[in-house]
Formats: structure tokens, sequence, C-alpha cells
């Protein structure tokens, strides 16, 4: 069995076929990228960690996941979104991402946030895959004579008699 | 209902930013001083900056919206009837924990607004009375800054200023090309180790904790030299009521323990520090024979004249590398549009306020939710030409008291211990539709001139109610305000508000440098009236 499968029949959040909609989904938000060397959100990996943060919003994302699989259902001669090719699925996925209901935001949301932490992810931008505490970040001091033209210009504030 | 304790001298409601520093300012005089706070204590190293999913617990346990964050030591906030949602944090350090550690005084002319500009009131005292107070506070807090800001009188720098960074000069560039004012923020942010407090660690991740310590929230400033000198705090405490006595005085608070117990614990002086929304709402929810309306009520004022500060956001995206999510927010900031000038359709200004840059989350939302980046393949690409390249800055607009602005009690919502919660009911004005307006006009042109390549912007941002003031407002007069000029209410001579909700106007700067010299200020009014204060 795939890590896809494993994580599709686990006891992880979701119902199994809500699991295939939300993969087929993710996967169509932020697909990996041979460019980038970079994972889709639909990477075993980083889907545990959208199931697993969509915990909370499991009454949300079920009724947004059934909406979607329904609509597949209406215009795809009864063929539901986790059964579509990757093509409809993606030409489906661009048509939801122009009106975003709070379903599909808060799903954006997660997928994004569980993507953009992923080390793999974290590295193809160049970041070191650690969180910010305690090693921190350097930042440049700068230039601080572009201050004198402000100093040249004096005061602004106004007097006031007490 | 249980006795919580001994009677104790001075009862502290709420050990925030404004409970903290009062609680220092008197502990010098061996008065049992007890601070009921219905939060807890945080532990920095369980702080988001410390974990990879740092940027994610924003929007959960670190939000800083009470509605979204709903810990248990939360109340919710009814605010649909508000474009501006309240943001606020409860635990020992109050909003300081999450606020960015932006810390501008007033200026002189923010205490005489009627006077100077015929709008609002004037406040009962003025900058030169607080001057000695801001000083004081500046050292327990420490902060970051350079001293000869043109935008203020002379005013002293505890510590450099932060780093001005990639954003910082590219911004400064294009505030020179217009030939406008700018300078390093103050920031309440240890550029150097201070007090015990390492100094900033560019972590990034300045409002949601900051887990190097060097951001100066209450709980690592004030209140550990206050503990040493023996003021309890009591976490875990939530008051329900301020209860009164025959002779109108407050004789103490109900409050509920981390079980739910309801206890009472009696006071020689109560002093509320609950900011502009836990304020009115304890005040509102303690009634009495004497005080039908709520306490310190009786000319109905406690509730009205809410002030937020209206934001603008106006973010640029540049083709340049930037500091992207390396560095405290804080950075620069400018004043040229903070003075009334007649020729504009708006009375009264505003500050901006650079934000640095933003993280990898952040960045992605940013991008996605306005439409710049796309579901699919170009997810990638377009996602890379935003990410750290993206700077800008905030226009925190004054905002006027207006009566019909108000907090009062929402007759359904309440709090897991059954308190009624607050609802806010607020409408934007047209002068701060015009300001908002206006500063996004100038706040591109300065992003052009800087080199940006495109502009996003956002008024007001509707998450950014940070700063909550006006509802229990001072003043001389016992018809038109609810404490005196020096804290103390005109109704109850034995309780005293420290928080924001005294303010009198909000100028168009971050509050809390200003409430904490309050708070100083109204501590040193109480050690030289000791023997006289009710009177």
């Amino acid at each position: 069995m795939s890590n896809r499968e494993t994580l599709l029949a686990s006891d992880l959040p979701f119902s199994e076929p809500q699991r295939e909609i939300l993969w087929g989904l993710v996967g169509s938000i932020i697909p990996a990228s041979k460019d980038y060397d970079t994972p889709g959100a639909d990477d075993p990996l980083i889907f545990k960690d959208i199931l697993v943060t969509a915990r909370p919003y499991t009454d949300m994302f079920a009724s947004g996941l059934e909406d979607i699989d329904q609509q597949a259902i209406r215009n795809h001669d009864g063929v539901g979104f986790a059964a579509l090719s990757a093509n409809n699925r993606h030409a489906m996925a661009q048509q939801l991402s122009r009106s975003l209901n709070a379903f599909l935001r808060t799903l954006v949301s997660i997928t994004v946030q569980c993507y953009y932490r992923d080390d793999r992810v974290m590295q193809a931008l160049g970041m070191e895959p650690r969180p910010p505490f305690p090693e921190g970040f350097t930042v440049e001091e700068g230039d601080w004579t572009l201050l004198d033209p402000v100093r040249r210009r004096g005061k602004l504030y106004r007097e006031v008699d007490v | 209902m249980t006795v919580a304790d001994d009677p104790v001298d001075v009862l502290i409601i709420g050990a925030g930013a404004s409970g903290a520093a009062l609680a220092w300012s008197l502990a010098e005089t061996r008065m049992r001083i007890v601070c009921l706070e219905q939060g807890d204590w945080l532990n920095p190293a369980e702080y988001p900056s410390a974990s990879k999913d740092w940027e994610s617990r924003q929007y959960s346990d670190f939000s800083i919206s009470p509605n979204r964050r709903k810990r248990v030591t939360d109340y919710p906030v009814n605010d649909q009837d508000s474009p501006i949602a309240v943001a606020n944090f409860n635990g020992v350090g109050g909003s300081t924990i999450l606020y960015a550690g932006h810390y501008p005084r007033f200026h002189p002319s923010d205490f005489r607004v009627k006077s100077l500009d015929g709008v609002a009131d004037d406040w009962p005292l003025d900058y030169t009375d607080l001057e000695p107070y801001y000083a004081e506070n500046d050292k327990m807090m420490g902060v970051s800054g350079l001293a000869g800001d043109p935008a203020y009188p002379p005013k002293p720098a505890v510590m450099p200023p932060l780093p001005l960074g990639k954003s910082g000069q590219v911004l400064g560039k294009g505030f020179n090309a217009m030939g406008w004012h700018w300078w390093p923020s103050d920031s309440a942010i240890a550029s150097t180790a201070y007090d015990g407090r390492d100094k900033c660690a560019n972590l990034g991740a300045c409002t949601i904790g900051c887990a190097q310590g060097a951001k100066a929230s209450s709980d690592i400033t004030y209140w550990p030299h206050a503990i040493r000198a023996g003021v309890e705090v009591w976490t875990r405490c939530r008051v329900r009521e301020i209860t009164v006595n025959e002779n109108n005085m407050a004789s103490g608070v109900t409050y509920y323990d981390a079980d739910g117990n309801e206890r009472f614990l009696a006071a020689e002086v109560v002093v509320l520090a609950c900011n502009g929304v836990g304020t009115p709402r304890i005040l509102l929810n303690s009634v009495s024979n004497q005080f039908p309306d709520g306490l310190a009520n009786r000319n109905g004022l406690v509730g009205k004249n809410l002030m937020f500060h209206p934001y603008a956001s106006i973010q640029g995206l540049f083709d340049q590398p930037l500091d992207g999510y390396m560095g405290p927010g804080n950075c620069i900031w400018s004043q040229q549009f903070y003075e009334t000038d007649r020729s504009r359709d708006f009375v009264r200004g505003f500050t901006y306020e650079i934000t640095r840059g933003r993280g990898p989350v952040a960045t992605a939302l940013t991008g996605m939710f306005s439409g710049r980046i796309p579901w699919g393949e170009d997810h990638h690409q377009r996602y890379r030409e935003l990410f750290n390249r993206i700077t800008g800055m905030v226009a925190i607009c004054e905002d006027l008291p207006e009566p019909h602005n108000t907090v009062t009690l929402d007759p359904e919502l309440k709090d897991n211990d059954g308190i009624p919660a607050p609802k806010i009911t607020y409408t934007l004005s047209d002068n701060s539709r015009r300001m908002l307006d206006y500063a996004i006009d100038r706040g591109t042109e300065i992003l052009e001139a800087a080199g940006a390549i495109d502009v996003m912007t956002e008024a007001p941002i509707a998450v950014g109610g940070w700063h909550l003031m006006g509802t229990t407002r001072m003043g001389v007069d016992p018809e038109t305000s609810v404490v005196n000029e020096w804290g103390r209410s005109h109704d109850v001579r034995n309780l005293f508000i420290v928080d924001g909700s005294i303010f009198v106007t909000s100028a168009g700067v971050n509050p809390t440098r200003t409430i904490q010299a309050l708070s100083l200020y109204i501590g040193d009014s109480i050690k030289k009236r000791l023997t006289t204060l009710f009177d």
C-alpha cells in the first residue's frame, strides 16, 4: 500500500471518500513542481499535516467537500470529484478558485500553512528548515545617513501653550 | 460564596500593561496589593516562534481575536455590529504579549484637540504633566529609538534603534524622494541586553509572543519588579462585579476561580485595568441599588465614546529582495501627516508605521486571497515573485470620540463563567473614512517613489481593533467624564481606572506607552494623597 493509500485509509480525520476529494483538491491548489523541485500539497507528509490541522473544521469541510463532489457529479455525467481525470479536476479547481466561500478560504489557509512549513519547501525557498527561535536571523543595520535630509528639514511638531 | 482572603489594601483587576505599571508604582507604599488576572502566566519557551508551525498559530491559540483564540481564559466579544473586530490577549502581560511593541508617545497637541482643532475635548492634563512618567516608563519597559526625531519634543532614547534593514532603507528612500518625514520607530524591543532581557534576535514573530524575551511585555518588565516588592498576582481569577457598601464605596469584588467557584475579596481600594472593553464590561455588570445602571455610571457615560484606531494597510511589491520574514516588524515611522492641515478634508491625522515584511505563509495568503498567486501550475513562480519582496506600511488614524460608539452588555452571549459578554457597536466616521483614503493615496505615492511595482491596500483593517479607548473618559467635570484628572471615579471615591478607557482622545499613535505613563501618573497621584485619598 502506498503512502497515499495508507493515509486515505488511516484513522485521521474525515471519511475515506472525503479524504479522496480533499487530496485531489489540495493537489490542484499547490501541485508538485519539477522546475522548483518541490512536492505538491498532496504529498503524503504534507497531506497528513493538512488532515490533522483541519480537524477543528470537520463539519465545515464535510459540507464543503460534499458540495464540490455534487458539483462534479452534475457537470461530469455522474462522476465524482475524486474520480475525475487530472485535467478535469484541475479545470474545476480553477473555477472554484475564482469565488472563495468560507470553506474554500479555510481550505486555502490550512493548505498554505502546512505547505510552507514543510522542510523540503522551506529549503527550496532558501530558508533553513527550522523555527525562528532560538537562532534568529541577521538583519543588516542599514545606512543611517539616509536620515540626513530629514534632519535638515527641522522640527515638525506643533508647539502648545500650557 | 467563599471569602477568599483577608481584605487587601489595593485590589487591581487585570495584569496587563496598565495594571503592572500601577502595581509597581504602588509597591513602595508597602500596602498589601493583590492583582486578579483571568488568564495565566505565559511560558515564552512555548511561544510559537519556537516551533516550525509558528505562523499557523497566529490563526489559532495565539490569534489576536478572542473569538478565534477561544482559550478558556478568554471571554467572547460580540463585534458583529462593527467594521473593526476587537483584538486582545488575556493573561499576565495582557495584550502586550501579542502587541508589536510599536511604542510612540502622544504629542503635546494630542492633549489639546479641542483648543487647537475645535473637535472632541481637551485632556485634563498635558504633555508636560506626563513627561516624567513617560521617561520613568521608558526605563522600566526599555525603549529602542533614536533621539532627535523632529516630530517630537526632545526625548531620550534608552537603547539604540532597531536595524533599518533592506526594507527600511528602501522605504526611507521613498520618503526622501517625496521630501517627507520619517524616523526610526520607538520600539519596546530591546536592541541591546537590558534589565535581564536579551537583545532582539530578529525572529520576525513579535506579534505572537517573543520567545527571545526582547519585546517588553509587562510580564517580563514590570511584574518581576513588582512581585519582588511584595505585590501578589492571582491568576485564573475572573472578576464578575465590583460590590459597593452603604457609603457608595467599593467594598471588593466577586470573582470566579480556576474551578469556577464564586469567591469574594474585600478591598480598601479597587483599580480597574482591563482595557477599553473589559473595564466598562465589569462596571456595567456591577449593578446595585445605588448604581442601577452600572457602577460609576450615574451620568450614563460608561461604555460610550469607544475609540479604535482605524488602520489602513498599504503594501508594495518590489523587484528586489527585502527583509521578508526576518527582523522585528517595527522599523521606521512617518508623522508627516500627523497634525491637522486645514487644506485636507479631515481633521487630525495619522502615523505611518512601516511593517518590515512577512513570513512565507502570510506571503502565500496575501497573494492567493488577492488573486496575485493562482491555484495550479503557476503557483510556484508567482509565489517566488512575492516571497521576501513585500514591504509597506500601516496608517494608524486618530479616531475621534463619538457617543454612539459603545461597549454594552450582550443580552445573550456569555463567557464560560456565565458573565455577560461585551457587545461592540461602532461606526466608522466620515472623518476617519476620508483620513484612511488620504493615507492610502499618500502611502501609494511613497511606495511608488520607493520603486514598488504593485501596491495592495486594505482599509479599515477588519481585524485591527488592537487599541480600545475612551469608554470611561477622564475629566474634571462629573457630568462629562467618568474619572477625574487623576483616575478616580467621580461617583465612587475608592475606585480607580488606569487603562485606555480613560483616554479623552486617541491620538494617531499606538496607546500603550501613554497608558503606562498615565498609570504611573495615577500611581503617584494616589501616593501623594494617601491620607486624604477618599476626600
